[in-house]
């Protein structure tokens, strides 16, 4: 069975439709590229696996075992974290609450856990410096630790590259990549189309027309062929 | 020296040195991640919720106001604090609406009232003035119990506290139920706002909330040195802030803040100096 199967959802705020009649399935160890215009439900979409937001209709099972919260989230950066005075340790640590149940404080295991997926983003050496004064980069895999902290077996990344050079891009898509080899499945809600083509395995387009299947389908597509031209065009 | 003395020996002095201390320990602990939420103002706007309640009360002749003052104001403050960020109306301007509006209502209906010093009734709720002096023990037994609540809670959620501060959509995605934990948040304020109107008066609670969290994110990077010192901070100053005001005969609510601005000043300048020494 899929680790997720969306069927025939629909997405919006406060009744009014964004995306509609959305079907798609993640398997394991899959790499899904969520990309759209601006304002087509990239984000709404994603909120919404996460169950953050309830769709207007359609639902959306979990299968493999995968339990509510055992999923990794990489949210885009918000105005209160830039300014957040906490160390890097207490920012990954964070990520291991949902494994507490009724405990007050972190276990050994779980701070074990915390300096183990620093050392996989190789950010160790950071861990008791200030999140704010790091590098956006940086802070992203920070945030990537946090994640790895709360799950073993998928991530979401809203936008990881939002902001980064492309030195530092080049460096998060390949930091990604090779988490999806070990076994981590990735949905990735991105506007950069290119790199969407280059790493994913699926790609979903939503926004006036859907399309859902492989990235070798979205390039031949007519769909995928004129958004990379508009994008290409914009860039 | 021999004058402190002398005044320690009097009851209510000591009355007013625990309950003063216990408010501003509990007051700085919320602080830290009410400032971060960007809820600054939350405790300005709940005493005016509070500063309302109490006229009703003074007006009905209640004879135990807390009764209507803490329900109203836990009222006002699960309304506010549970706006969050998808609401129409935004955290900010809730809280305006909110505060001013209590405040009119409250000192309209104060008008009601035969009091006969009416202007002096008001200052003192708004002021706070006196009434730290005129504690009874079990105003004390109450602020005690009641922090010791705070502190345990607070003790006990900490890590909680920090996720939903920190990243509220990423606490709730992991499965937390991040609402209860804010509906906590905005219950112990209320308590906590309600006990410190006696301290230093509706006006000026928000600088108990407010100054020992910012004088300590001028020092530290790291969110339990930062809690830990805004602890500290608020105690220091609510102790001399006590001293001062009995020895020099000045209004205890404001000499608090006073101090309070003080000492910040003072950990902004450090905090300058090492930036730029770095």
């Amino acid at each position: 069975m899929a680790l997720l199967t969306v069927n025939d959802v629909s997405l919006g705020y406060d009744g009014r439709a964004i995306a509609e009649h959305l079907s798609f399935t993640v398997e394991k160890g899959d790499y899904l590229c969520i990309v759209g215009e601006n304002g087509s439900g990239k984000t709404t979409l994603m909120k919404t696996l996460l169950n953050l937001k309830k769709p207007l209709a359609g639902e959306i099972i979990t299968g493999d075992d995968l339990k509510p919260g055992e999923i990794g989230y990489l949210p885009q950066q918000t105005e209160v974290q830039r300014d957040f005075p906490a160390s890097v340790m207490e920012v990954v640590l964070s990520g291991c609450l949902s494994r507490m149940g009724n405990r007050v404080f972190y276990s050994r295991e779980e701070k074990q856990l915390a300096v183990e997926n620093m050392k996989r983003m190789g950010i160790l050496d950071r861990a008791d410096q200030c999140y704010r004064e790091l590098s956006g980069g940086q802070q992203q895999r920070v945030l990537l630790a946090r994640a790895l902290c709360a799950t073993q077996k998928v991530l979401l990344l809203d936008e990881p590259v939002a902001g980064l050079d492309p030195k530092v891009t080049a460096d998060m898509y390949r930091l990604i990549q090779s988490l999806n080899k070990e076994g981590i499945t990735i949905i990735m809600v991105s506007h950069d189309v290119a790199a969407a083509l280059q790493y994913a395995k699926h790609i979903l387009h939503v926004g006036n027309r859907v399309f859902f299947g492989t990235r070798e389908e979205y390039s031949s597509s007519k769909l995928g062929r004129l958004f990379l031209e508009q994008e290409g065009g914009e860039a | 020296m021999d004058k402190l003395a002398e005044y320690l020996q009097y009851p209510f002095v000591r009355y007013a040195l625990i309950v003063g201390v216990l408010i501003a320990l509990c007051s700085s602990l919320l602080g830290v991640p009410l400032v971060l939420k960007r809820f600054s103002f939350i405790g300005d706007g709940l005493s005016h919720v509070a500063f309302g309640a109490m006229c009703i009360a003074t007006v009905l002749k209640l004879s135990n106001n807390m009764l209507l003052i803490m329900p109203v104001t836990i009222i006002g403050a699960v309304l506010i604090l549970r706006t969050g960020t998808n609401t129409k109306i935004k955290g900010d301007a809730i809280i305006a609406m909110i505060s001013v509006a209590a405040l009119a209502f409250g000192y309209l209906i104060m008008n009601f009232s035969n009091t006969p010093n009416l202007a002096g009734d008001v200052c003192t709720t708004l002021f706070g003035s006196t009434s730290i002096l005129t504690l009874s023990r079990a105003d004390v037994w109450l602020c005690i119990i009641m922090s010791v609540l705070v502190l345990v809670i607070f003790v006990l959620f900490y890590h909680r506290i920090f996720a939903v501060t920190f990243d509220e959509n990423f606490a709730r995605a992991t499965g937390m139920d991040t609402e209860k934990y804010n509906l906590l948040i905005a219950i112990i304020t209320a308590v906590i706002i309600v006990l410190a109107m006696n301290l230093v008066g509706s006006l000026l609670i928000s600088a108990l909330i407010i100054f020992p969290a910012i004088s300590a994110m001028r020092l530290f990077h790291n969110y339990f040195k930062v809690t830990v010192f805004s602890a500290i901070f608020a105690v220091i100053c609510a102790f001399s802030g006590i001293i001062i005001s009995i020895l020099a005969g000045t209004p205890v609510g404001s000499t608090i803040v006073g101090v309070n601005v003080l000492a910040f000043a003072v950990c902004w300048s450090i905090g300058k100096l090492r930036g730029t020494a770095a």
